[in-house]
């Protein structure tokens, strides 16, 4: 967590850039980072499905103000250009993001940011809901992260009967090949995953010897991070949000330069 | 819960959106996280033509109890345009 006093400077800078995406394609993103030489750690953050949106803008700047570079890659960007709820309601009705390209305009975000003069070298990976289970699939399929948080993502445990074209495989088929620690927030109430399905994956990381800590909390169902909705839950939320800080500060703040 | 339940159909028709009138091509009906409505789901409609870009859209989002409503309604409305047609 970072320590600060009312005596401090402090400052940031936040835009809209673009950057090589999945096969190189441009896309744009949003990038927050502190004012200041660095070194600092970074942050890729996976948009949920109701899009790219005020909210993740806000989640940007907050892992900016913790003191991390934080990139939230536009991963509709293909899908074309509008207000965020229309643009998720077209990918809706389009069958969802492929996985294909959601996994290459991560890794691609996580080498944009390593790239930069004033990385530590180390990058995390956070989702929330759709984003969930891809910072998980990305972490299995990629070695570019240091660090995976998934936050109540559904669908890492898919039956066969609810693959797609665009979601083609499980992501818990995939568990063998997670290369970082990770850390899992979910709510007892949620519907997908369901406590059964976090039990599943817990399961199958354990089988691998894989290094994760998962939180469950009770009376939070999905999306309790999410203050504009119903599904907000204070509590589960501020101490969600100080478990992910405290577990990248442990896995990201020393640097990675050079190791 | 990110439910990724999606059914699709072509319609014809028109929707009036933000930029006024247009011709209807398609209608996705999801059950999902609602953007706006005080829903943990909802049962979302979204009536669309993606030729005119997609903010040619009207949706609603609704309590799945107000979304079966909808359905006895227009189901209703319709027997008695042409009765013997269609069976509530």
């Amino acid at each position: 967590m970072h320590p600060y006093t009312t005596d401090m400077y402090e400052g940031m800078l936040a835009e809209t850039i673009m950057l090589p995406g999945h096969n190189g394609e441009i896309i744009n993103a949003y990038y927050a980072r502190p004012l200041g030489p660095g070194p600092f750690p970074g942050v890729v953050l996976i948009h949920h499905m109701p899009g790219w949106d005020e909210l993740y803008r806000e989640f940007t700047r907050k892992f900016a103000h913790h003191g991390y570079l934080a990139i939230s890659p536009n991963i509709y960007f293909r899908f074309g250009h509008g207000s965020p709820d229309d643009m998720s309601a077209k990918v809706r009705g389009s069958g969802g993001v492929p996985d294909v390209s959601v996994v290459g305009d991560i890794d691609a975000s996580a080498r944009y940011l390593k790239s930069l003069p004033l990385s530590n070298g180390k990058v995390g990976v956070f989702g929330t809901c759709s984003g969930g289970r891809q910072a998980f699939l990305v972490a299995c399929r990629t070695k570019s992260f240091d660090a995976a948080v998934n936050c109540w993502g559904g669908n890492v445990v898919q039956p066969k009967e609810k693959l797609t074209p665009a979601q083609p495989v499980a992501p818990i088929d995939y568990t063998k090949d997670l290369s970082c620690p990770l850390l899992g927030l979910f709510g007892e109430e949620d519907k997908n995953p369901t406590p059964e399905n976090v039990l599943q994956l817990e399961e199958e990381l354990k089988k691998y010897g894989k290094n994760y800590e998962f939180h469950m909390y009770p009376g939070a169902g999905h999306g309790f991070f999410y203050y504009p909705s119903v599904t907000y839950r204070p509590e589960a939320a501020v101490d969600g949000w100080k478990k992910m800080f405290t577990f990248f500060a442990k896995n990201l703040e020393t640097s990675g330069r050079g190791s | 819960m990110c439910t990724g339940i999606v059914e699709t159909a072509e319609v014809s028709g028109s929707g009036k959106g933000p930029r006024g009138w247009f011709k209807l091509e398609q209608v996705n009906v999801s059950y999902d996280h609602p953007t706006d409505a005080q829903l943990d789901h909802a049962l979302n409609i979204d009536f669309v033509n993606e030729k005119e870009g997609p903010s040619a859209r009207v949706a609603v989002e609704l309590s799945p109890e107000s979304a079966r409503k909808l359905v006895d309604v227009i189901l209703a409305t319709l027997s008695r345009r042409d009765p013997g047609t269609v069976r509530t």
